[in-house]
């Protein structure tokens, strides 16, 4: 996979006029944040009364994840670092307020008014130290205290983040709990390196059945290409709310791989139609060193 | 941006302790229909600063809202949903600026877009 733009620049570089268009054109990205944007949208379990309400989208770029918004009804404020990606927003005519802003220095808004916020592959920014003066943690206390501070009563946020590792998604978690938040990641489709999409879901408020993390999606009767899971979890939420500490790193000792996984794989390739030699009692068998 | 934003934002550049309402410098308002909806105007209502959305209003150039704050039954008056709809949605700053209250710090507007981008000594 291609290296990832967090590598590369900060976003307010990286998203020039050429790259801000490029994303914003190409329909294999509208159709990704689609439906990232409608998921996100349901992940924020917003009443089903009708009623237009008031939403953040914070690193809204050049407004495709608004337009799930608007198309929902709801009024939303955008902020994003990038201005080309806001110009290409005001070509689109987003229907949302844009704010040129870093979100990592605060949102600036006002204690308990608004009613939801998402984020669609934006946050994982906050993780890089663009600048001398950037410390990330401060970045992140920054952003999920003001926050916090802004979320009504009840209200969610939910965050659809690429996290580059394990440490990095703590990192995001962490911030999140310090901020007074509960809740915990949602992945869909998890075990396909594909379509895989972690979405961090964080409530406002003492944890209640209002905090009951959503069902996270499951592949369907299609498996899509397995890769190697060597020990994934089958569970695909995580619910954080009572942790007192980061969880450790997930321990994979791969003490050899036994004879049982050998078939196991030898069966997988079967299923997806490789030629593969007949299981025997030599299958696994323990070769000499030089092997 | 609409005034329904400006309700929302404030200054937090270090050291302000209150930073809301920004002041607004206006060089160019305009106009833009959006569609009417009682629902989402009564949640508001509860919602917005009032003084600020009045003061606002007026310096875009629209002086229908009544400087006290409304009573809650105010909201069943359509006739002032109306006002209320178009002073939060309708109006829009294009040009302009937002000033912070406290250290006159200005907030550029441009395209209708505010650039609250924070110096390095502001954050």
């Amino acid at each position: 996979m291609s290296s990832r733009p967090e590598l590369k620049a900060p976003p307010e570089i990286f998203y020039d006029d050429v790259e801000a268009r490029k994303y914003t054109y190409s329909s294999r990205i509208i159709e990704i944040q689609a439906k990232l944007s409608e998921r996100a949208l349901e992940l924020l379990a917003l009443p089903n009364d009708g009623v237009p309400r008031l939403l953040l989208d914070i690193g809204c770029g050049s407004g495709l994840s608004g337009e799930t918004l608007s198309e929902n009804g709801h009024q939303w404020i955008g902020l994003d670092i990038s201005l080309s990606m806001l110009d290409i927003a005001l070509e689109r005519e987003a229907e949302g307020d844009l704010l040129l802003k870093d979100m990592g220095q605060g949102l600036g808004l006002r204690s308990g008014v608004i009613d939801g916020a998402i984020s669609i592959s934006a946050v994982q920014w906050l993780c890089n130290a663009d600048k001398s003066s950037h410390e990330p943690r401060l970045r992140l206390k920054a952003f999920f205290g003001s926050l916090y501070r802004c979320l009504a009563r009840g209200a969610r946020a939910v965050f659809q983040v690429y996290p580059e590792s394990l440490a990095q998604r703590e990192l995001i978690l962490s911030s999140a709990m310090r901020a007074g938040f509960a809740g915990g990641v949602v992945v869909d489709y998890p075990h396909s390196s594909k379509s895989r999409k972690e979405y961090l879901v964080l409530t406002c408020g003492p944890p209640s059945i209002n905090t009951e993390l959503p069902k996270a999606k499951l592949e369907d009767e299609e498996s899509c290409s397995d890769d190697e899971s060597s020990g994934e979890e089958e569970n695909q939420t995580v619910c954080i709310a009572d942790r007192h500490r980061p969880r450790k790193k997930q321990k994979t000792t791969k003490k050899g791989k036994g004879r049982e996984w050998v078939l196991k794989k030898k069966e997988q390739m079967r299923r997806k139609g490789n030629a593969v030699p007949l299981d025997t009692r030599y299958t696994a068998r323990k070769r000499k060193a030089r092997f | 941006m609409r005034l329904l934003t400006h309700n929302m934002l404030l200054s937090n550049i270090k050291g302000v302790t209150n930073g809301f309402p920004l002041l607004i410098e206006v060089e160019k308002v305009i106009e833009k229909p959006v569609d009417f909806n009682p629902d989402f105007l009564k949640n508001m209502f509860l919602k917005a600063d009032w003084k600020a959305l009045v003061d606002a209003s007026r310096s875009l150039g629209y002086a229908e809202l009544p400087e006290e704050t409304p009573e809650s039954s105010a909201i069943d008056s359509d006739d002032f949903l109306r006002k209320f709809h178009h002073a939060l949605l309708e109006l829009h700053l294009e040009e302009g600026a937002l000033v912070c209250p406290e250290t006159e710090r200005k907030f550029p507007v441009t395209k209708g877009i505010p650039n609250m981008l924070l110096h390095e000594d502001e954050v």
